[in-house]
């Protein structure tokens, strides 16, 4: 009877079947959620792209934005004014958030560069509406809107990303290099911008344009800096600068159906340049990160 | 020996160079980072200072009083902090339990080739911008919702307060909101939680794994008990986006007057309040109480912020991407 019995039994019983079944279970819940967030960024992008593209025009993307109950229409002030708000936010902030991020690795003593770390991810923490709020306090009471107020907003928003990520990449930089350099007698200055600063170039660019996509898309921090603005092309940053992100808010709290179309259009823009940015610069990110990997 | 003077000069003025080329940079690193110092500083008075009338007006008081009445000039945040709370609670309910089995996915389960592309897509679904995002939700989503699912949930769980309320059907409102910020989150927590999750030891899985363990005993034995910490800091970050987020809430939340025990009710948090009102504010003391709701929001979103921090360095979370 007992040589019936296989001494190890190789088929588990309720216990064991139970335990593979859970585990299945599991495993099965973390790949649907997986899947769902995929299929949301599905739903969004194509929402997006079914309802915008059709709107899209070659009169539409250089026509004026069109006036109170006017219909037709074009968003070539928008587009413009937008670009313009991004450089001058990306004017200010790149090379600040560099530089910052060169003093905190090369330069900052022990103790500081925690507390720089710090304030950069406090700042990447502060919710865009309370920039905007500072801005119009600082900037826009008593003075007006101006495209400056906007871009400036905008800088503080990018400002913290790009110097981490300059951190990051400053950081990948191979520790034989700078040995190197140090052991040649070479002064600071000149291995930062003859060695550093040139290993990590590619990085830098990288993390900018990931930053300003990310700002492109921004409307908090433009909201009471640059919310009221003519219906044409402007190009003056002394005045108020029409953009993309207020005017599809604007238009998306509208009751008109067609300011809906026209929001999905702009909408469609506006998502097509963010993603394709940012796909891009993540591309790139990827095969370096890849290319210093070994 | 003739030539050694001139290579004497030479030295010299190289090295007067170096010491001004190092000067120089390090004075403008310096003064980038002290300038990054001093905006936040900057921002953090300026928004007090706005704050002031309103403070001195209503005290602390603000923070829980419900009027918020412009015509007669009284203030109080009552409603939007409630709004806050509900708006976030359901965001991070849902989201948070969806992003950790995201980075379970990503960082466990996922087969190679698959993780990389998945990883980016999640990722891809946070450089949506807010704006796109809330016009989609209100004009998409919130109908769907107002339309299919809050009809179902309130004949079914009617009975349950928080489903109490007839669903309207444009969709507007708290649960819609919530939903909205659990997208925003989902990519922020689950991108935390596959570093996290990464960063576990192999030898740790593979010596439970060797040891019988299920794939799933050895994630919740191993990996998730071991990164607990950090799965909290990386929830907090979420909340401290949900919290801050005005733009899409306020195309979503209908911005509605009153506390309602429903969630298909409209409200108002505080980042949406501001977005609403700036431009409709005219007297004094309505600003400086929009500067107040801020000055919450700043306050709030620093204290989340640095208890993310002092979790990440109290427990030590090694490798993550906070």
């Amino acid at each position: 009877m007992a040589a019936a019995e296989p001494a190890l039994q190789l088929r588990g019983g309720g216990r064991v079947r139970r335990r593979w079944i859970v585990n299945r279970i599991m495993e099965g819940l973390a790949t649907v959620a997986a899947l769902l967030a995929v299929a949301i960024l599905g739903i969004v992008v194509l929402s997006v792209l079914r309802r915008g593209a059709s709107q899209l025009s070659w009169g539409f993307l250089t026509g004026s934005l069109p006036t109170f109950g006017e219909t037709g229409g074009g968003i070539a002030p928008l587009i413009i004014g937008s670009a313009i708000l991004v450089g001058i936010a990306t004017a200010v902030a790149l090379p600040l958030g560099v530089l910052t991020a060169l003093f905190a690795s090369e330069f900052a003593p022990r103790r500081v560069a925690p507390v720089i770390r710090l304030t950069l991810d406090l700042m990447n923490g502060l919710p865009s509406i309370v920039i905007a709020v500072f801005i119009y306090g600082l900037l826009v009471t008593g003075r007006g809107q101006s495209g400056w107020a906007g871009g400036l907003a905008l800088s503080i928003v990018m400002f913290p990303l790009v110097a981490r990520s300059t951190q990051e990449v400053l950081r990948l930089v191979p520790a034989s290099l700078r040995e190197g350099a140090m052991a040649m007698g070479v002064s600071r200055w000149r291995m930062v911008t003859g060695i550093v600063l040139p290993a990590s170039l590619g990085g830098i660019v990288t993390g900018g344009v990931l930053a300003l996509a990310r700002a492109a898309g921004e409307t908090a921090p433009l909201l009471f800096a640059s919310s009221v603005f003519a219906n044409t092309i402007v190009w003056d940053p002394g005045q108020a600068l029409p953009n993309m992100p207020v005017q599809i808010f604007i238009w998306s709290e509208s009751p008109d159906p067609e300011d809906h179309t026209r929001a999905w259009a702009t909408a469609f823009v506006l998502l097509v340049f963010v993603l394709l940015a940012s796909m891009v610069a993540r591309a790139a990110l990827a095969r370096r990160r890849r290319k210093l990997g070994q | 020996m003739s030539t050694l003077p001139a290579t004497e000069t030479l030295r010299g003025r190289r090295r007067v160079r170096d010491w001004l080329g190092d000067r120089i940079l390090f004075g403008l690193t310096f003064a980038a980072a002290l300038a990054s110092i001093a905006t936040m500083i900057a921002i953090a008075w300026k928004i007090f200072q706005g704050a002031r009338l309103s403070f001195e007006e209503f005290g602390i008081a603000f923070v829980w009083g419900t009027v918020w009445d412009p015509v007669k000039g009284v203030f109080g945040a009552g409603q939007l902090v409630y709004g806050t709370a509900v708006t976030c609670a359901i965001a991070l309910l849902v989201g948070a339990p969806l992003a950790i089995a995201i980075g379970l996915y990503l960082s466990e389960i996922a087969p190679r080739g698959v993780r990389g592309v998945i990883g980016t897509l999640v990722e891809m679904l946070a450089a949506i911008p807010s704006v796109v995002l809330g016009l989609w939700g209100i004009l998409v989503m919130a109908p769907f919702l107002g339309q299919h699912v809050e009809p179902w949930l309130h004949r079914h769980f009617g009975f349950i307060p928080i489903f109490g309320g007839s669903p309207q059907a444009g969709g507007s409102g708290m649960l819609t909101a919530g939903l909205i910020l659990a997208i925003m989150v989902v990519p922020i927590i689950a991108s935390i939680c596959r570093e996290l999750f990464l960063s576990v030891p192999r030898e740790l899985e593979e010596g439970a794994l060797a040891l019988g363990s299920t794939r799933w005993e050895m994630v919740r034995g191993v990996v998730l008990s071991s990164t607990r910490p950090g799965i909290a800091a990386a929830i907090i970050l979420g909340l401290g986006r949900a919290l801050g987020e005005a733009i899409a809430v306020a195309q979503v939340i209908g911005a509605g007057i009153g506390i309602h025990a429903s969630l298909f009710q409209t409200g108002n948090t505080l980042a949406a309040q501001i977005a609403d009102q700036f431009q409709g504010a005219v007297s004094k003391i309505q600003i400086s109480s929009l500067f107040y709701l801020a000055a919450i929001l700043l306050v709030i979103g620093l204290l989340s912020n640095l208890l993310a921090q002092w979790i990440v360095r109290r427990f030590e979370v090694q490798g993550s991407g906070i």
